[in-house]
């Protein structure tokens, strides 16, 4: 071993970087290929998984047939056409599934952009799953709940420092699910002030995620989208020329999509202030400015953060998520209940809230992921978390160097300007020239053990797009192979592009056809009865 | 010099490493790119948070150390349900949702985590067979939330307004519903109204449901099994009214019962909702809840306007071989954002997972069997609790796993009861006391599978010393 592990170090690096120029580390790769058929299709009619308890005699003797108790009416009559088969036939059946799913811990998800795929830990879990957090009925008296209950405080005390804001929840199941807690929260800010419905209009932009529009309008606003300038900035002029006394505020990313960091982002939270509005700031891609800027300190009056991204929660193949949503003062009566509260010793649910929207889900939330942000925010530490970010946009715009090296790749807007955590890149060039659009080069990505890319939310306003975003998580070399396999599916999307648009070769199936079937009602099947009864019936 | 720490999380914090790429970039320091960020709006201070605690070990002793502070429900019996429910989780539900590729995996794509949308699609095959249905979307957060969604899944296919629920429903799920159907003030708000309850049994009573039906109501929705428990009695009777009316029927349900109970396509329900966490969650505190929401086939309106996403089989170049794909996913709010159906985002798709595996390995089987006993079981908590002098059981005597134990006759609060019984080690029902004052001091019981008759025995014996 040497003495001298900084040269160690980059000697790798050099030999890293000469594989990558001369395509090296490509993997050759090829996905576990069971032909695993549907879990119906494996059924044996009386074997099963598993036996449950039964009653016991004393008990049958003291209640009688237990059917009994049901209403004639409502009696199943025919059993369910579930699968019967025996355990390990069915354990084999789903760590097959498993085994077909790339998942992050095995691959490398730089490519999946907005969902900041980072390192979730193993003790996390370890922690979460422990009966201590794993059993808990969220009914139990507040005095058995003591440990999760200071965790959730105190991970409520951590984030409210990270982002300025005041007061907290951890009700919401998910990113979207904050954001809509935001849409209802203005809602009863302008209810409580008398300013309801006229004041019923949101203002987005077209690079802030769906969610951002659509929860508006789920909550009854009318939802403006504004779109970008020629930078790619949201046009400023068209947002003051948006507002109105009919203004109730704005639901906005920044950065946004693009990566880009909008420098102007407080004159356009006056403007909306100005009108009378209120300003919420999508953070759920908060990992480029972690201790860096912070979403009150630009006049925001609102913000969420997503647990499952910034905060380390593994995404579980899409939840159960938590998203933190995190107002001023002036929001904070309209939290949904319970909050979590301390008087100095205890901690404690606080239901008493008249001015609260109610509730948005059951119970307390998804606490798991509280846990573990808790953990990991324990583990990072005020200088971890900003040293997370200076990693991340690093990483970003080390990618963006070896990515605007590959021909056919382009990065719109913001000449000049760098990227924070994440970019959205056009592919348009490469189809221009080659007919390959970016949905192949995805399919063909995959074929070198690398997950496909995220491309972009709709509608495209960036042609053919792409969307990396390289989190803290990643080395050196995960970033030059990345960049290696898109250099390598353009290459042969000019040299041999039917190799790129026959692809994936080594997956575990082949190419998609009939497409069309997801559109038709006559051929859409959401469940095997009703494939069996759409599909099969007619052939 | 303070010495650079190289976090084990964080590959490039090697300072070579980072030389090395700012180099490559040409840049000296990271600031340099955070000049996109103007002075006045930089964070100039360090987060007031503590400092780290760096080795695994010790993280690990000071959040296990939080953690002892609870006491959970293995080392208490716990009789509370009320909405997140202690079954038994199989050990393979766990091994299966733990391993690192399902726990790991976000929104990859079709080929690379062909596994994932598999189970899901297996998921929702496995959940129509229980509910016979056909239409089955990828769930979302939990039973509130989906009502309230079916609510205004049911608005938009009717072009009505206003949705009948039973006065017994959950005032949690309630809330949440309300929340998505808006306040009065929005003019796009559905108008929710309770129809009354038989004082004698729970169920809906048919004469006020008659009463409140007319050519407005988009949907009736009714439980089976309530929230207090009781199986709804007039569950066809409502479905019939409801269509009569040209409403729909949405039923909310909670799917472990369907090994036994007649399902919400046998009963004539055109949407159906609940939450999957008795199939395979642990509790969590609550974190285990995820809600569903499936619907018939028959009319395409109905996938149209469902508010969730939605698989399907795909056939690929191979003979033979299946593909998953998304369904018309353009009218989701991915697709359409503020023109979308309500919205999407990340939901709970392990629990979906977990709920698979939960269903393959119990079987018809199995789901007969765990019915029988938690009736059983429960009808037997409720004989022996209520011999107890001063406790009555009210509502119908038709309950699953639920039932409502009264305590005035005692002349103890719920409380009162609970905190005493928290004293022997027991977890008591959830106290109506608030929800239903028309029901006195009573509290909602659950007894499961998960407890046997000598746990029952233990919960009679302790609320008799309680009560004596």
């Amino acid at each position: 071993m040497s003495d001298h592990p900084e040269n160690d170090t980059a000697a790798k690096l050099e030999r890293l970087a000469t594989l990558c120029r001369d395509g090296g580390v490509l993997r050759d790769y090829h996905a576990p290929r069971w032909n695993e058929p549907l879990i119906m299709e494996q059924s044996v009619p009386g074997e099963r998984g598993i036996c449950v308890p039964l009653a016991e005699p004393e008990v049958t003797d003291a209640v009688g047939d237990p059917h009994a108790f049901i209403p004639a009416g409502l009696r199943r009559t025919e059993a369910p056409a579930l699968p019967e088969i025996a355990q390990h036939q069915a354990l084999r059946h789903y760590l097959r599934l498993s085994q077909q799913t790339l998942g992050m811990d095995l691959g490398s998800d730089i490519g999946e952009g907005t969902c900041t795929m980072k390192y979730s830990p193993k003790l996390h879990e370890e922690l979460i799953r422990s009966h201590k957090a794993a059993d808990l009925h969220p009914l139990q008296d507040e005095d058995t709940l003591q440990g999760l209950l200071e965790i959730v405080y105190n991970c409520g005390e951590y984030l409210k420092a990270i982002s300025g804001m005041e007061a907290i929840t951890l009700q919401p199941g998910g990113g979207s699910h904050a954001v809509y807690t935001n849409a209802c929260a203005m809602r009863a800010y302008f209810a409580d002030k008398g300013e309801l419905p006229h004041r019923n209009e949101m203002i987005t932009t077209i690079f802030s995620h769906p969610c951002d529009a659509a929860t508006p309008a789920v909550a009854g606003f009318k939802v403006i989208t504004v779109m970008p300038d020629a930078n790619g900035y949201p046009d400023l002029e068209a947002v003051k020329a948006a507002v109105s006394e009919r203004t109730a505020g704005c639901m906005i990313t920044n950065p946004e999509d693009t990566g880009i960091y909008n420098p102007r982002i407080d004159e356009y939270v006056e403007v909306i202030h100005d009108a009378g509005g209120l300003c919420f700031t999508d953070q759920a891609n908060a990992n480029g400015i972690l201790g860096i800027a912070r979403a009150r300190d630009a006049g925001f009056d609102a913000c969420h953060f997503n647990l499952h991204k910034t905060f380390s929660s593994p995404h579980g193949c899409e939840g159960p998520a938590t998203g933190a949503y995190l107002v001023a003062d002036k929001l904070a009566p309209f939290l949904p209940v319970p909050l979590v509260g301390c008087d100095g010793t205890r901690y404690f649910l606080d239901y008493d809230r008249p001015l609260s929207i109610g509730r948005v889900r059951g119970f307390l939330g998804n606490w798991m992921g509280v846990i573990r942000a808790y953990a990991w925010i324990r583990n990072m530490g005020p200088d971890g978390l900003r040293e997370v970010a200076e990693i991340s946009v690093l990483n970003n715009n080390y990618l963006d160097r070896l990515l605007l090296g590959i021909r056919g790749v382009s990065r719109p807007y913001a000449e000049g300007h760098r990227r924070l955590d994440q970019v959205r890149y056009s592919l348009e060039q490469l189809k221009e020239d080659t007919g390959v659009g970016t949905e192949a080069i995805r399919d063909r990505m995959i074929d070198f053990g690398i997950q496909s890319y995220w491309m972009s939310h709709h509608p495209w306003v960036v042609p053919e797009p792409f969307t990396p975003e390289p989190c803290e998580t990643y080395s050196k070399a995960d970033l030059d192979e990345w960049a290696a396999v898109i250099k390598k599916a353009s290459d042969e999307a000019y040299e041999t592009p039917d190799t790129v648009t026959s692809a994936p070769h080594s997956q575990p199936i082949g190419q998609m056809r009939r497409l069309e079937a997801l559109e038709d009602p006559k051929e859409w099947a959401f469940t095997w009865r009703a494939y069996q009864r759409k599909i099969k019936a007619r052939s | 010099m303070k010495k650079p720490f190289v976090h084990p999380y964080i590959p490039n914090s090697v300072p070579a490493t980072k030389q090395a790429m700012l180099r490559e970039i040409g840049l000296n320091d990271v600031e340099e790119i955070y000049a996109e960020i103007p002075e006045r709006l930089r964070f100039k201070g360090r987060l007031d948070i503590p400092e780290p605690i760096l080795a695994e070990r010790d993280l690990e002793r000071h959040v296990k150390g939080l953690l002892d502070k609870n006491t959970s429900c293995e080392e208490f019996l716990n009789f509370c349900g009320a909405g997140c429910w202690q079954h038994y989780v199989p050990a393979v539900v766990d091994e299966v949702i733990n391993r690192a590729e399902f726990l790991s995996a976000y929104c990859g794509g079709d080929y690379s985590d062909l596994g994932k949308y598999q189970a899901r699609f297996e998921f929702n095959s496995q959940l129509g067979e229980l509910l016979d249905l056909d239409g089955v979307a990828n769930p979302i957060y939990d039973w509130g939330d989906v009502a309230g969604r079916s609510f205004r899944m049911a608005s938009r296919i009717t072009g009505r307004k206003r949705v009948l629920y039973p006065r017994t429903m959950s005032p949690m799920r309630l809330a949440e519903a309300r929340t998505l159907c808006q306040p009065e003030i929005m003019p796009t708000h559905i108008k929710l109204e309770a129809v009354d309850y038989d004082p004698a049994t729970g169920c809906i009573d048919p004469a006020d449901l008659r009463r409140k039906l007319g050519a407005d109501v988009a949907a009736v929705y009714f439980e089976n099994p309530g929230y207090l428990g009781f199986i709804e009695a007039n569950a066809a009777e409502i479905v019939q009214a409801a269509h009569a009316a040209g409403a729909l029927a949405i039923n909310g349900v909670d799917p472990i019962t369907l090994g036994v109970l007649a399902p919400p396509g046998a009963i004539g329900a055109d949407i159906a909702c609940g939450d999957i966490q008795p199939l395979g969650m642990h509790m969590h505190a609550g974190g285990g809840c995820s809600g569903f929401i499936a619907f018939r086939d028959d009319d395409p309106i109905f996938a149209q306007e469902c508010p969730l996403e939605l698989y399907t089989l795909l056939e690929t170049v191979v003979p033979g071989e299946y593909a998953i794909g998304e369904a018309i996913a353009e009218r989701t709010s991915y697709g359409l954002r503020d023109q979308g159906k309500d919205w999407v985002g990340t939901a709970s798709g392990l629990w979906t997972i977990a709920a698979a595996v939960y269903m393959t390995v119990m079987g018809p089987q199995g789901f007969k069997e765990v019915g029988e006993t938690c009736i059983a079981r429960s009808h037997y908590a409720a004989d022996r609790l209520g011999q107890i002098p001063g406790v009555a059981i009210k509502l119908s005597p038709a309950f699953f796993k639920e039932f409502v134990v009264n305590f005035d006759g005692a002349g103890k609060t719920v409380a009162e009861v609970n905190k005493k019984l928290l004293a022997k080690g027991i977890f008591g029902g959830k106290d109506l006391s608030a929800e239903f004052p028309e029901l006195g001091q009573s509290a909602l019981y659950c007894v499961t599978e998960y407890y046997d008759q000598a746990d029952v025995d233990e919960l009679a014996s302790a609320l008799k010393e309680v009560l004596a």
